[in-house]
């Protein structure tokens, strides 16, 4: 149980101490790495208190592929450090604005401002599900039946952005030379390659 | 006596400690032998496709040459060039390193000889082989190189879309198994070897082999290290300790790979004939066989096939790879429901 706690409060702490480092490191490759290192020890959180498929999906999902493709983009970057210093002061009053309410929203949902909380009482709810059942089937469970809208509306929502991030950035332009993959692919073996029977010690000329 | 040890090392935290580092050496030792001696195995696949001899001074058949290499990495100086971002640069390779190894703690060698036995285990050596790209990409960077860079940005794009089919493929094969423990999904391929899943999923498994080729970086697929155009891409820089732990990270990973490839879709330490004398042989026997199987199709290919241009690249992941793997888990999910073989309701 203590092991447990030094834990929790190690990678509370990292997470902490990374999303800070996020936030005022002077190079934004660096920012990204402690983006990274935050991902990890929320992870890490997640396993501690047994929600082992939500910690595997945050690793593949957040670290595995969105975090590569920051750092693809990131890394490509020309930025003058010293403009984005300027940029900070002017806009850390909406950051932190946008910090404290989505931090507001987080307490009032848990009912800390009093009342009743709706998702501590679905939380309870879930768990009742839970029981024995390893926590994927247990995700399974409820995000098919109970929330099969709800997650069928999220999955829809996604599409939408990615159809719109895809019209957004298409450009037809002319003159471009087009791979023809298809006569590529349906050339005939005798025009693309010679076999040659190399004899033993005799080699090729 | 005897009891007092078998107490000792099951409760006491020192004793427990003991067992678990003494797991992880089992596992690891053994790993790096394997890797030194996959390296020899290439050299000698690729001699016999190229009709040379390969190395055969070091040693009785050149066994100990990996061993000679490994000694020259070792003394050379490491050189971290002068514009290099000195702590990048060197926490890359131990990144691709240790990635490359950590994964192994979940892989079943035989009948509960796994070190966690977690019951996520496939998303885990998901994440895992998701994470190796990470060394690639921040080696590119730290260098501060033109070549090393492309070859990162190459390798960052082409890993990223390869795991998207892998993905797929780790579906098809949970929903015929019903869980994502490894251990599980080698007992429920048990029976005759057509009763593994490298028949019933077929195309599948070459789409996961590909795409193994694709995530180790591996001929076709070695456009990050493309030695006519990019000198070794995100290597150029590297010598020394560093470069030799690119190396093994590299070798580790195809192993690991093919281990994947076996306990999805070869039944893992299952013997092929479920009869008498083959059953005596142990698992971890068979599973070894199964691995250098695979590996020795990744040294035949690499001695075999010309690069890939890098936008047939990019079209086989996503405009082939990515269609019929989801075409094929839509199948399966469709004939596991209606067949009424959806495993463990």
């Amino acid at each position: 149980m203590l092991l447990q706690a030094l834990a929790f409060y190690l990678f509370a702490f990292v997470t902490i101490a990374a999303g800070g480092m996020v936030v005022v490191s002077r190079n934004p490759v660096y920012s990204v790495l402690f983006l990274i290192l935050a991902f990890f020890n929320a992870a890490a959180l997640f396993l501690l208190i047994g929600a082992e498929f939500v910690a595997m999906i945050l690793v593949i999902v957040y670290v595995g592929a969105v975090a590569v493709l920051f750092l693809f983009v990131v890394m490509m970057l020309d930025i003058k450090i010293t403009e984005l210093r300027e940029g900070f002061l002017k806009y850390f009053p909406i950051g932190a604005l946008i910090g404290v309410v989505l931090l507001a929203e987080i307490l009032f949902a848990l009912g800390i401002f009093g009342g009743s909380s709706p998702t501590i009482a679905a939380l309870d709810k879930a768990g009742a599900h839970i029981g024995a059942v390893e926590n994927t089937r247990a995700i399974g469970r409820v995000l098919y039946t109970q929330y099969f809208f709800l997650f069928q509306s999220a999955g829809v929502v996604l599409l939408v952005a990615m159809i719109g991030a895809i019209v957004l950035t298409l450009r037809r332009r002319p003159g471009v030379r087009r791979q023809r993959v298809a006569e590529q692919l349906y050339r005939p073996k005798d025009q693309a390659i010679t076999v040659v029977k190399v004899p033993t010690r005799g080699g090729v000329s | 006596m005897y009891a007092d040890l078998i107490h000792f090392f099951t409760t006491h935290w020192l004793g427990q400690a003991i067992v678990i580092l003494a797991e992880c050496l089992a596992v690891t030792v053994p790993l790096l032998v394997a890797v030194a001696y996959m390296t020899y195995a290439d050299r000698k696949i690729w001699a016999s496709i190229q009709l040379r001899r390969g190395p055969n001074v070091v040693g009785p058949f050149g066994l100990l040459q990996p061993f000679a290499d490994g000694l020259k990495l070792l003394l050379k100086e490491t050189i971290v060039p002068s514009s290099a971002n000195t702590v990048l640069f060197l926490i890359a390779p131990m990144i691709t390193f240790m990635t490359a190894l950590i994964a192994w703690a979940v892989v079943p060698f035989a009948d509960g000889w796994v070190i966690a036995d977690i019951n996520v285990g496939i998303l885990y050596l998901f994440a895992i082989s998701s994470l190796g790209v990470y060394g690639i990409i921040i080696a590119g960077w730290a260098s501060n190189s033109k070549y090393a860079f492309l070859g990162a940005l190459r390798s960052a794009a082409q890993m990223v879309s390869y795991e998207v089919s892998i993905g797929f493929v780790l579906v098809t094969v949970l929903l015929c198994v019903g869980s994502l423990n490894l251990s599980k999904i080698v007992l429920a391929q048990t029976g005759w070897f057509w009763n593994w899943y490298w028949l019933p999923l077929l195309p599948m498994f070459v789409i996961f082999f590909i795409s193994a080729l694709a995530e180790t970086n591996r001929t076709p697929f070695d456009l990050p290290m493309s030695e006519a155009e990019l000198v070794q891409g995100f290597q150029t820089e590297y010598s020394s300790m560093p470069f030799a732990l690119f190396f093994l990270g590299e070798y580790a990973n195809m192993i690991l790979l093919s281990a994947m490839g076996s306990i999805l879709f070869l039944g893992g330490w299952m013997s092929p004939i479920p009869y008498a004398p083959f059953t005596y042989v142990p698992g971890v026997v068979w599973f070894a066989l199964k691995i250098a199987m695979l590996l020795f199709v990744f040294s035949w290919t690499k001695g075999t096939l010309p690069r890939y241009r890098y936008d047939q690249l990019m079209r086989l992941g996503w405009k082939v790879f990515l269609p019929i793997s989801l075409g094929w888990l839509v199948l399966t999910a469709a004939v596991l429901q209606f067949g009424g073989w959806v495993p463990g309701k």
